[in-house]
């Protein structure tokens, strides 16, 4: 027998009104494709560019216990927010993250990153001295790489010391176009 | 060599894998209404259960077992001349189906199952061979050397 929408959706809401959720997650659309956008109670915790539920909740579930349910409720602030932002009706975004699985040299870095203004460019050097390691570099790019809420934590505002975008785990392309959006100058 | 336990898988698959069974279980029970509170009530309760689960074995015979437990309450509560009927003696105060959850306990998992379905929930192995994943007669079987064990032990399901 079929659940119904209504019947499903009801299920979904109430476990998540209820707190039961160690994750709630959805894909959300974006004018940069379909996006996973997962948080807990504490905040959001990932964005994925390339939704891949069969790997990506077994990684949640590892991460923060297997009570992990799509859930719209729990990432509807963050869509929205996500929505005005690729309208360029937003530059900073009013959301707790939960950054508890990241390792601490990780989570000061990403919490620099965080400090980069919208349309403005950093250099990994230069983050790597903010946090008092002036050598990491390469360190801080490793941290970039695997930013676990890119977009929200800009790391494409990063890039190398002569100015060349280096890299991006959402790719190339796409970190110049959202410089463009933010109108960084490139 | 044994074979792995399957890990517990997100929530989220295990919802999707088993909703439409459970429903089904549900809606030859109870009227539309009724059986879609207690489907909710199913998956809130496996919910709050599922971060103190051990491994991922036997999670529909586990779906279907809170399930029944549902079935049967909302039944008595929801039968419109349940008051006025003379109220049956209960020996020890426990539902008789918790007795044999209890009793049945140290079973292999799969008897377990089978015997708590048929027993303590009345079930038709047609249906406990879908909470198995088995055939009808395999669910029988093992309903049967559950009970034996348990004989065998000194209980007295």
């Amino acid at each position: 027998m079929t659940v119904t929408t209504e019947l499903d959706q009801r299920f979904r809401d109430a476990a998540a009104a209820e707190g039961l959720l160690d994750v709630g997650f959805d894909v959300v659309d974006s004018p940069i494709g379909p996006l996973l956008v997962a948080a807990t109670g504490r905040g959001l915790c990932r964005v994925w560019f390339r939704p891949d539920p069969e790997q990506q909740l077994d990684s949640l579930a590892r991460t923060f216990g297997p009570r992990v349910l799509r859930s719209h409720a729990t990432v509807e602030d963050a869509e929205r927010q996500l929505d005005e932002y690729f309208d360029g009706r937003r530059e900073s975004f009013e959301l707790d993250v939960d950054l508890r699985a990241t390792a601490p040299f990780a989570r000061q870095v990403l919490g620099e990153l965080a400090l980069v203004p919208y349309g403005q460019t950093t250099t990994y050097g230069t983050l790597a001295a903010r946090v008092g390691a002036p050598r990491a570099a390469r360190a801080v790019g490793t941290v970039m790489n695997r930013n676990p809420i890119p977009i929200v934590l800009p790391c494409h505002r990063v890039v190398g010391a002569n100015g060349s975008l280096t890299g991006y785990a959402g790719g190339l392309d796409l970190k110049e176009r959202l410089l463009r959006l933010e109108g960084a100058m490139l | 060599m044994m074979d792995a336990v399957p890990a517990i898988p997100p929530f989220e698959r295990f919802y999707v894998e088993q909703s439409d069974v459970v429903l089904g279980f549900l809606r030859k029970r109870l009227p539309r209404d009724a059986a879609e509170d207690a489907f909710q009530e199913t998956f809130l309760r496996a919910l709050r259960a599922y971060d103190r689960l051990e491994h991922g074995e036997h999670l529909r015979a586990w779906v279907l077992t809170i399930a029944a437990r549902i079935a049967i309450d909302t039944g008595r509560r929801t039968r419109p001349t349940a008051h006025e009927l003379p109220e049956l003696p209960v020996v020890d105060g426990r539902p008789a189906y918790a007795e044999i959850e209890h009793l049945a306990g140290a079973l292999p998992p799969t008897e377990r199952a089978a015997v708590v379905l048929r027993y303590a929930y009345d079930l038709a192995y047609d249906d406990i061979a879908t909470a198995l994943g088995s055939s009808p007669e395999a669910a029988r079987q093992a309903a049967s050397s559950g009970i034996r064990r348990l004989r065998s032990k000194g209980g007295t399901p």
